[in-house]
């Protein structure tokens, strides 16, 4: 019987003093929430942020020029330019390398267009074969045959000082910045 | 002695309170004929689960989460550590368990119209902890740090990459970063650890407190019908007329079949010994061919068959109508007949998605889509071919063989099952369709033009030509010894 007074004067919109307090310590623990969460949410997508516009992306050296046959399609290592302490081999990364004549190169990821898996390169019928489901390249990267929508991702180049170099840092996926920019390639007539 | 334990029991029973409660919970009356060897997965998977606790923590004991010693670590429970092969066995094996468990169980409530009224949110909580669970397998391959594990979040990377807009933030935000490294293992390690095992208990807690709360649910009888107003008060009154003590009426096949499960995956554990690890997580060994575990293959097999075109929106679009589809089972059918016999969609439902996701499994198994990557320079081309042949015939083999064609086709069974078997395409190709088909490609064999000389499309077409199975011809173009001989009759000329 003693707390209906106070639920009949609440009612009447004037407000007890303990439920003033009640109010207030809610209001204080939001704001103490709402202050956390700042640092929160922002230590939890810290790795979208930190690659805003290409920014994940650097020059990475592959070796000579000399060292890639004219005409041929080689297998070339790197290593990730992002790196923590922890990452092992898993920052190392390998990519195939076609020289086509001269400074003039092809470099195209090793991951499938279509989920990602490592193609293999074989030199006698020209062609890129992925083992996981059956996707095939051209020699120049596009689309052969099986599931892949597209060709190859290749990585932008530049030949400097007789050392080729890639911009890298990033798991070329379909929407991944490596993609976008070097855009789609026609597929071969 | 007896005393004593009784005084202790007593004294901390004054402080905890606890006895009659639990005692009023083993106790509560069950409808009889539910103490049914049916009625045993449930509890079977909490088992498990229990199992699964107990092992991964004994895991984590040695176990390092970093991408460079996550392997190595592994390695050593395998090799070094006193029967630490054993626990990883039996916390592989046990997932496999979980997986199939879980599975069994929800087809049964499925199947005993159990989801329906007043059980709609005990099945609710069920689909999270089937998606959990299933969550649980795909963090738990990726803790398993090798070729496959890497490879596999490659796989999950370029599905997410789909999603449109979002979809690179996405990415970062399930790597931990632009690439695959060791950050993506630590927030797989926090999931797999912390986030889902926190999620679990949680969820298993308010489920087991629900089939408290509403009671088990009966045997389902064609024609006794679920109705809203009346159910509560039929299933109190069952009870009542025909119900049992839980324990010890029901839990003794509970506690069976807990046992029989705990036996039978330490059997496996025993028998088959621990998964992996396979290679070491490197990225540039390539000479690799990435497989899910077996409770995805069925999702391999899928993204090899669908058509490019209905990949992408069966990806993104498939998983939310089938979870949105489960989630709101009971309210599209929360009354009405709960027996199997009176329900043959509910049947028919179950046997369709339980062949189709069995025929993609048993497909994922040979995976007929993959090249052969060795076959070219190991599989040998069986003699019949090239008994009696001619020199331009053998030439043709070995074209055959070295330009990779062996990868896709089949000759005499072995080879790649990608493309055709060949053992009788000249059956069905003739010569001028041959030349067509290797040079120009199509039906998704890629075109040779570029890397066949015509001396070597020559022999190719003419070794294909021999390949037909005794006593059938091979095809032949009906017009062509009319349009090669010099009496044209048409005279026609383009």
């Amino acid at each position: 019987m003693a707390t209906k007074p106070v639920l009949a004067a609440s009612s009447n919109d004037s407000i007890s003093r303990r439920g003033l307090f009640m109010k207030l310590g809610i209001l204080f623990n939001g704001l103490a929430a709402s202050v956390l969460a700042v640092p929160i949410v922002g230590f939890l997508f810290s790795s979208i942020t930190r690659g805003r516009a290409n920014g994940y992306l650097s020059w990475v050296p592959l070796g000579r020029v000399g060292e890639f046959p004219e005409g041929e399609t080689r297998l070339a290592t790197f290593r990730n330019p992002y790196v923590m302490p922890t990452d092992g081999s898993t920052a190392d990364t390998a990519c195939w390398v076609r020289r086509i004549a001269g400074e003039q190169f092809q470099v195209f990821a090793v991951n499938c267009a279509h989920l990602g898996c490592p193609v293999r390169w074989f030199a006698q019928s020209g062609l890129f074969m992925c083992p996981c489901h059956g996707g095939a390249y051209y020699r120049d990267g596009s689309r052969a045959s099986g599931p892949p929508e597209r060709g190859l991702f290749e990585y932008s180049y530049k030949v400097e000082n007789g050392m080729i170099a890639i911009q890298a840092g990033e798991l070329p996926t379909p929407g991944a910045a490596i993609a976008s920019l070097t855009g789609e390639k026609t597929p071969c007539a | 002695m007896r005393m004593m334990i009784g005084k202790i029991g007593e004294w901390f029973d004054r402080r905890l309170q606890l006895a009659a409660p639990v005692r009023e919970v083993a106790e509560h009356p069950v409808p009889r004929n539910t103490a049914s060897w049916w009625y045993v997965f449930g509890s079977a998977a909490l088992v498990v689960f229990i199992l699964q606790f107990v092992t991964g923590i004994l895991l984590a004991l040695i176990y390092v989460p970093s991408a460079g010693e996550a392997w190595s670590s592994l390695q050593a429970l395998n090799h070094d550590v006193t029967l630490g092969w054993f626990i990883r066995a039996m916390h592989g094996w046990g997932s496999n368990f979980m997986v199939a468990i879980v599975l069994i169980h929800m087809v049964q409530v499925f199947l005993f119209g159990a989801y329906k009224f007043p059980r709609e949110l005990t099945w609710i909580i069920g689909v999270f902890l089937l998606l959990m669970t299933l969550g649980m397998a795909f963090s738990g391959q990726v803790l398993r740090f090798d070729q496959d594990a890497y490879w596999g979040l490659g796989i999950g990377a370029s599905i997410a990459s789909r999603v449109p807009i979002l979809g690179p933030a996405v990415v970062k935000l399930m790597l931990g970063g632009p690439i695959i490294a060791g950050a993506t293992l630590s927030r797989f390690f926090a999931l797999h650890v912390f986030v889902i095992p926190g999620l679990l208990i949680g969820f298993v807690c308010v489920h087991l407190l629900m089939v408290l709360k509403l009671g088990i649910n009966e045997w389902p009888m064609p024609g006794r019908v679920v109705k809203r107003a009346t159910y509560i008060n039929d299933y109190h009154e069952l009870t009542k007329k025909d119900g049992a003590p839980f324990v010890p009426y029901a839990v003794w096949k509970d506690m069976f079949f807990a046992a029989f499960i705990i036996l039978a995956v330490a059997a496996c554990a025993l028998y088959f010994g621990p998964f992996g690890p396979t290679g070491r997580p490197d990225p540039t060994i390539i000479q690799t061919v990435p497989k899910p575990d077996y409770f995805f293959l069925w999702l391999y097999a899928l993204l090899s068959l669908l058509p490019p075109s209905l990949e992408t929106p069966a990806l993104l679009i498939g998983p939310v109508v089938v979870i949105a589809g489960l989630l709101l089972l009971p309210f599209l059918s929360g009354e009405g007949e709960k027996s199997w016999k009176r329900r043959p969609i509910a049947v028919l439902t179950v046997m369709l998605i339980a062949i189709t996701l069995g025929t993609f499994t048993h497909l994922a198994g040979f995976t007929p889509w993959s090249p052969h990557m060795n076959a070219w320079s190991s599989d040998p081309v069986p003699d019949r071919y090239i008994h009696e042949s001619t020199a331009l015939e053998r030439q043709g083999a070995l074209v055959f063989q070295v330009k990779q064609c062996r990868n896709c086709h089949s000759l005499g069974e072995t080879g790649g099952q990608r493309g055709p078997s060949l053992d009788s395409v000249a059956v069905r190709l003739t010569q001028d369709q041959l030349i067509r088909q290797v040079i120009q490609g199509g039906g998704n064999m890629p075109a040779y033009g570029k890397n066949l000389s015509p001396a070597e499309t020559t022999a190719l077409v003419a070794f294909l030509e021999t390949l037909h199975p005794q006593g059938q011809v091979p095809a032949r173009d009906a017009s062509r010894d009319v349009a090669l001989s010099d009496e044209n009759p048409s005279g026609a000329k383009p």
